[in-house]
């Protein structure tokens, strides 16, 4: 492809590339599969929010579930008290609501760095949930709201089942949104938030709007973050708290840590690595016929020894170790590239 | 009235809690500039080990000292080998190590024990309004806090510690062993938490237990400036009391946001926390 095409054009043919792949897979395997690919869809859209903020702006947020949590209440509370809303609206309503709620946290928490700003986030993925609890009347309480998806349009009853509209559609929000953070961050929004996260005094004085790109990075990553949990609340059907509980962003950022930072292609890895940690520890419990204790805190305990490790002796994670293979391999051929 | 004299009282005595592991987060963050987000798992691992130890012996000041010696050897060990080699890293990197070995712990603890509830004895009676209980909870912080006044003000160790944390390149060529000083700090602190942890503990013990008190802590530590193991206790009762008056008024459940709340206010007015001192450069 020419490089003068338009970013959003070309991301955007990526994306359609990627559904068609997903469309293939679908069609290919089971429903066990299908749903498993709609999981990774969705994490994926919640990790590539979370690589905006982190990775690309260097702000720390623990409280990613928080804004999951968002978009997954913003869609069963719509689907429960209006059916006749379409899906997409839905989604769309969610997402507002994630970069609403991304506004807000983002403008009060702009002054802050570093620890400070961890600790807050972190106060927001604990206190967030518990509001499902103290209203449980509107919110459902801790057995959360459930209700019956849409599933696929009978137009269609023949071609795909409804396990594979629903990675389909799971897919089409999480590309949307992927094209969305791919062209944000690779044009000005992008280098501004990387000039900031490497010196924001120098940014600063380059005339960088240093409050106005970190709360934009805020209010995109939290978008993303929603409507990733709008996508999970209609895969599963069901929007309760104890799914976006404390470990759900600590164990998203340990993956976006373990996937990569700084590349989309990271939280690629990290949402393969969240969807089939979890799937291997249960089938390694059952083959060594571990007992529930120790099946249900594998996938923590895994995640937590990958940040350790990732930190102490891989600090550029699994897309960083793969970039500097394909360095390795293509160097020979071009000798002449200053690198 | 009653109602608000009683939870006046309650929440000084939750609060001498987050007191003391806000008190923690302070030391740690003072002499080695690591916020530990794994210090309630530190003092999680430290309560289920007084569980254990009291089950075997009978005796529950036994499980007391074991878990103060068990927070000292986690903080001490947690320096050495995951700190100490991130000391050159950049400011994300302790902050992620901690976090993972938050997760490690927690999961941990959680495949030993169970994830289900344990029932975790009392030493002192609980019932009615300021406790036995709660007086112990508030003195033994308040003791804390005065003891380490004097360790860091007036001995030489504390003089140490001091340099090493400020200094450490200037503390080295004097003759102090930075290291060691550095490990010393993360252990008595991650006693502190540990202490923390078995005044928070009862009744019911599980694996997710400290992750509020956490919260608390951290609302307290960074309110009262995270340099001030002063505002950190001042910090740690304010929020207690706070937080009661949310419970008794508002609902239990709102505790933690009201909390973010608190801090979000208190870092608008003085982005340094309420005890801070002005700096000159901000690091």
């Amino acid at each position: 492809m020419a490089p003068s095409t338009h970013p959003l054009l070309r991301h955007g043919l990526w994306a359609l590339a990627a559904l068609a792949a997903v469309a293939l897979l679908t069609a290919a395997t089971g429903p066990v599969t299908d749903l498993r690919v709609a999981d990774v869809g969705l994490h994926l859209l919640a990790v590539a929010g979370l690589q905006l903020l982190v990775g690309t702006s260097g702000q720390v947020s623990l409280g990613h579930g928080a804004f999951m949590f968002v978009g997954a209440y913003t869609m069963a509370l719509l689907v429960v008290n209006l059916p006749a809303v379409p899906l997409a609206a839905g989604m769309a309503a969610a997402c507002a609501a994630g970069c609403l709620a991304g506004l807000a946290v983002g403008a009060a928490t702009a002054r802050l760095h570093g620890p400070y700003l961890a600790g807050a986030t972190l106060m927001l993925a604990v206190g967030l949930p518990a509001v499902a609890l103290r209203f449980p009347d509107l919110l459902g309480g801790a057995n959360g709201l459930a209700f019956t998806a849409i599933g696929a349009p009978p137009a269609l009853s023949g071609l795909v089942d409804d396990t594979q509209w629903r990675a389909l559609v799971v897919w089409t929000a999480a590309l949307l949104g992927l094209v969305v953070l791919a062209t944000a961050t690779r044009g000005r929004l992008g280098r501004h938030l990387r000039a900031l996260r490497d010196d924001p005094t120098a940014a600063a004085l380059s005339g960088i709007p240093v409050g106005r790109a970190r709360v934009t990075a805020f209010v995109i990553s939290a978008g993303a973050g929603s409507l990733a949990g709008a996508c999970q609340a209609y895969v599963l059907g069901t929007a309760t708290p104890s799914t976006y509980a404390l470990t759900l962003s600590l164990v998203l950022l340990a993956a976006l840590v373990l996937g990569g930072l700084g590349s989309l292609w990271g939280a690629f890895w990290a949402a393969l690595a969240i969807v089939y940690v979890e799937v291997a520890g249960t089938e390694l419990a059952h083959a060594l016929h571990l007992d529930t204790d120790v099946r249900n805190n594998l996938p923590v305990v895994f995640f937590g020894a990958v940040l350790i490790t990732v930190v102490l002796a891989w600090p550029r994670g699994v897309h960083g170790a793969l970039a500097a293979l394909g360095r390795r391999f293509r160097t020979p051929l071009q000798t002449g590239e200053a690198r | 009235m009653q109602h608000f004299a009683d939870l006046t009282l309650n929440g000084l005595a939750s609060g001498a809690v987050y007191a003391a592991l806000a008190l923690s987060l302070v030391l740690i963050y003072q002499a080695t500039r690591v916020l530990n987000f794994a210090q309630p798992a530190f003092a999680l691992v430290s309560a289920y080990l007084a569980y254990a130890v009291t089950a075997a012996t009978g005796s529950y000041w036994a499980g007391f000292a074991a878990a103060l010696a068990a927070g000292g050897l986690l903080g001490a060990g947690t320096e050495r080998l995951l700190i100490r080699p991130l000391r050159n890293a950049s400011p994300l990197s302790p902050i992620i190590a901690t976090l993972g070995l938050l997760m490690v712990l927690q999961g941990a603890v959680g495949m030993v024990w169970g994830n289900e509830p344990l029932s975790f004895a009392y030493p002192l009676d609980y019932r009615g309004r300021f406790s036995p209980a709660d007086a112990f909870a508030l003195a033994s912080v308040l003791l804390v806090a005065l003891a380490l006044f004097a360790l860091y003000r007036f001995t030489p160790a504390g003089l140490r510690m001091r340099a090493a944390a400020i200094r450490p390149e200037a503390a080295r060529l004097s003759g102090v062993r930075v290291g060691a000083v550095l490990a010393g700090a993360w252990a008595l602190a991650s006693a502190i938490g540990a202490l923390a942890g078995m005044l928070a503990a009862p009744p019911f013990l599980t694996p997710n237990a400290f992750d509020a008190v956490f919260v608390f802590a951290i609302a307290a530590a960074v309110a009262g400036g995270l340099e001030n193991p002063f505002g950190a206790v001042a910090g740690g009762l304010a929020v207690g009391v706070l937080l009661s008056y949310v419970t008794g008024y508002v609902g239990p459940e709102l505790t933690a946001l009201a909390a973010l709340v608190v801090l979000l206010t208190v870092l608008a007015l003085k982005p340094d926390g309420l005890f801070s001192r002005a700096a000159a450069r901000k690091v």
